[in-house]
């Protein structure tokens, strides 16, 4: 009897049962102490608790708007563009740069608003103009090459956008006005900062409508083509030049949204930023599954979450262990799921 | 007859490797020619001139008249050749209708889409039933059935088939050689490679025997399966 129900819930071959129950036994325990540990906290600090997940939250979304660019260019031509960091960290100088400098716009009015929301559409197309350059004289001469040739390309160029940005910024972090109002919003005994209201109301239509074209447009089928079987795209009548330019200046423009929302609301930039922001949210990429776009963004949020109840509740290892205890939950979700909690293993017949 | 297809001394190397030495087919409105020849000959590097996907180091490409070599792959396409390649070269990862509607990617009449949609399920049953399939999950004879209806779903004057018989079962190697029949007589042009020579000559009705990049023999099929170096070399009489 047992058996029988068993083999309705697992299938495959002895090995691939076996796997799939440690899987689920990982699973369990894992879901079990995040539980224990979240319930305890919330007991003794409930509103402690929500306001840490929310700014951890907000954290998250940008890591998710980074972590886009990695796996949107990763599900495409499978190269891991180091570069893709420190194009946020431009994006955030560029951001800086624009509306307090050329708008001279430094605090919150109707002109401020303005500022911010023409420094959108700027960084953005900043971002996938850069992104696009860089594919164009880097990567695509590049792309029968060894594999090891864009790797280190990529690399190489993550080093020059970093010098642009330590002469752009300068070698110490600045400090910047924010446009966004300062203001709080009062759930009850949760403070939520307007800032962290504006980011998702900014940040989030910018991920579903990314998910849209990815998934319902001619333009996204393109891409799904491609990075599946070039030579067979280009039979179908897919401009695969274009199309790879394409997923990159969409990366591109994540990567400079992410900017702008993250130089508003720290209000600090610095030309190290592309390093610390870009490695966290390549491991949310590789968390949720590297190639899958809803991977991306619940990885990035997931680390954002993790991070902030880390730093901010009673029990917890605290801020200076936040590294640490994310890289600990990244390796123990990989030893179970190694391909990530979206990603999927496709079986293929030859 | 008007030639629809011209390919005049083409040269065509991967690197230093030179695959097609000097190769000349020509194609006629509303035929199927077949080029046979054995592994290495220059039959795929020959289709994936026309089509676009390497470009030849000489030698000409003319489709209706036009010049088609040096334009890129996703124009040719567009001029009305379609391509079922060697290796099936399917896209794994979506269902066999994603395919099939990449298969009409550069075509804007959803109606007409939709017509030739249902024309090609018509031609192949087992795909309809499998319509939602991911397409990497099924065997190499659907597979094999879906690349080709992917091409036809371009709407083509010129077919180009890469081995649709490979590795198939022999009463599906049947059934496809049935199907580029009927295919024909929906008045689409076929230039087809096949390893299986008797049954591509059978029909067929032109034949250009390949052998290490050059063309050996040409001929009416019924002339080719007749000679007795042929028969000896390729059809293993």
């Amino acid at each position: 009897m047992a058996k029988a129900v068993e083999a309705k819930k697992f299938s495959g071959t002895p090995g691939q049962i076996r796997q799939q129950r440690v899987e689920r036994a990982g699973a369990i325990a894992i879901s079990a102490i995040a539980a224990v540990w979240m319930l305890a906290n919330l007991i003794k600090a409930p509103e402690q608790f929500a306001q840490v997940a929310i700014s951890g939250l907000r954290n998250g979304l940008i890591y998710a708007l980074i972590a886009l660019g990695y796996t949107l260019v990763y599900g495409i031509i499978e190269l891991i563009n180091f570069a893709h960091g420190d194009l946020f960290m431009l994006s955030a100088v560029f951001s800086s740069f624009f509306i307090t400098y050329w708008m001279g716009a430094e605090e919150s009015n109707g002109y401020g608003w303005f500022a911010f929301g023409l420094c959108l559409i700027a960084v953005m197309i900043f971002g996938a103009v850069i992104n696009v350059l860089i594919e164009r004289l880097a990567y695509r001469r590049l792309r029968h090459a060894p594999r090891l040739a864009p790797l280190i390309t990529a690399v190489g160029m993550s080093f020059l956008l970093n010098f642009v940005g330590l002469k752009w910024n300068g070698s110490t972090p600045r400090q910047w006005p924010t446009v966004i109002p300062s203001g709080d919003i009062n759930i009850g005994e949760v403070r939520i900062s307007m800032i962290t209201v504006w980011l998702f109301l900014v940040g989030f239509p910018l991920l579903l409508a990314l998910n849209y074209l990815v998934t319902n447009t001619k333009q996204g089928k393109a891409m799904r083509a491609t990075s599946q079987d070039r030579d067979a795209s280009t039979l179908m009548g897919i401009n695969v030049n274009k199309t790879i330019a394409f997923t990159f200046a969409l990366g591109g423009a994540m990567a400079g949204a992410a900017g702008l929302l993250y130089q508003q609301s720290i209000g600090t930039t610095s030309y190290n930023l592309g390093f610390q922001l870009g490695l966290i949210a390549f491991t949310s990429a590789v968390l949720g599954g590297i190639g899958n776009l809803w991977g991306a963004v619940v990885g990035g949020l997931l680390i954002g979450l993790i991070q902030g109840l880390n730093d901010g509740l009673p029990i917890a290892f605290g801020q200076q262990w936040s590294q640490s205890v994310v890289f600990t939950i990244l390796i123990i979700i990989l030893v179970f799921k190694p391909a990530g909690l979206l990603g999927k293993a496709v079986t293929e017949k030859v | 007859m008007s030639a629809m297809l011209e390919v005049k001394n083409i040269e065509v190397a991967y690197g230093k490797i030179i695959a097609v030495k000097d190769i000349s087919v020509t194609v006629n409105n509303g035929e199927i020619v077949t080029l046979i020849g054995s592994n290495g000959a220059g039959k795929s590097t020959t289709l994936r001139t026309i089509s676009g996907l390497i470009k030849p180091k000489s030698g000409e490409i003319t489709f209706n008249g036009k010049r088609i070599d040096g334009m890129p792959g996703h124009e040719i396409v567009g001029m009305g050749i379609c391509h079922s390649p060697e290796g099936r070269r399917i896209f794994p990862r979506m269902t066999v209708k994603e395919n099939l509607e990449l298969g009409a990617f550069l075509r804007n009449d959803k109606s007409a889409v939709n017509a030739d949609m249902e024309r090609v399920l018509d031609l192949f049953p087992r795909l309809k039933e499998r319509i939602k399939q991911t397409a990497g999950t099924m065997s190499g004879g659907e597979q094999q059935m879906l690349a080709v209806s992917r091409a036809l779903m371009g709407d083509p004057k010129l077919l180009l088939l890469d081995e649709p018989s490979m590795g198939l079962a022999p009463v599906l190697v049947e059934l496809i050689f049935d199907t580029i029949v009927k295919i024909r007589k929906q008045g689409i042009t076929i230039l087809l490679i096949e390893q299986n020579a008797t049954a591509a000559l059978e029909v067929a009705d032109r034949a250009y025997v390949l052998e290490s990049g050059k063309v050996k023999m040409s001929g009416s099929a019924k002339e080719l399966s007749a000679d007795d170096k042929v028969t000896k070399a390729y059809l293993g009489h």
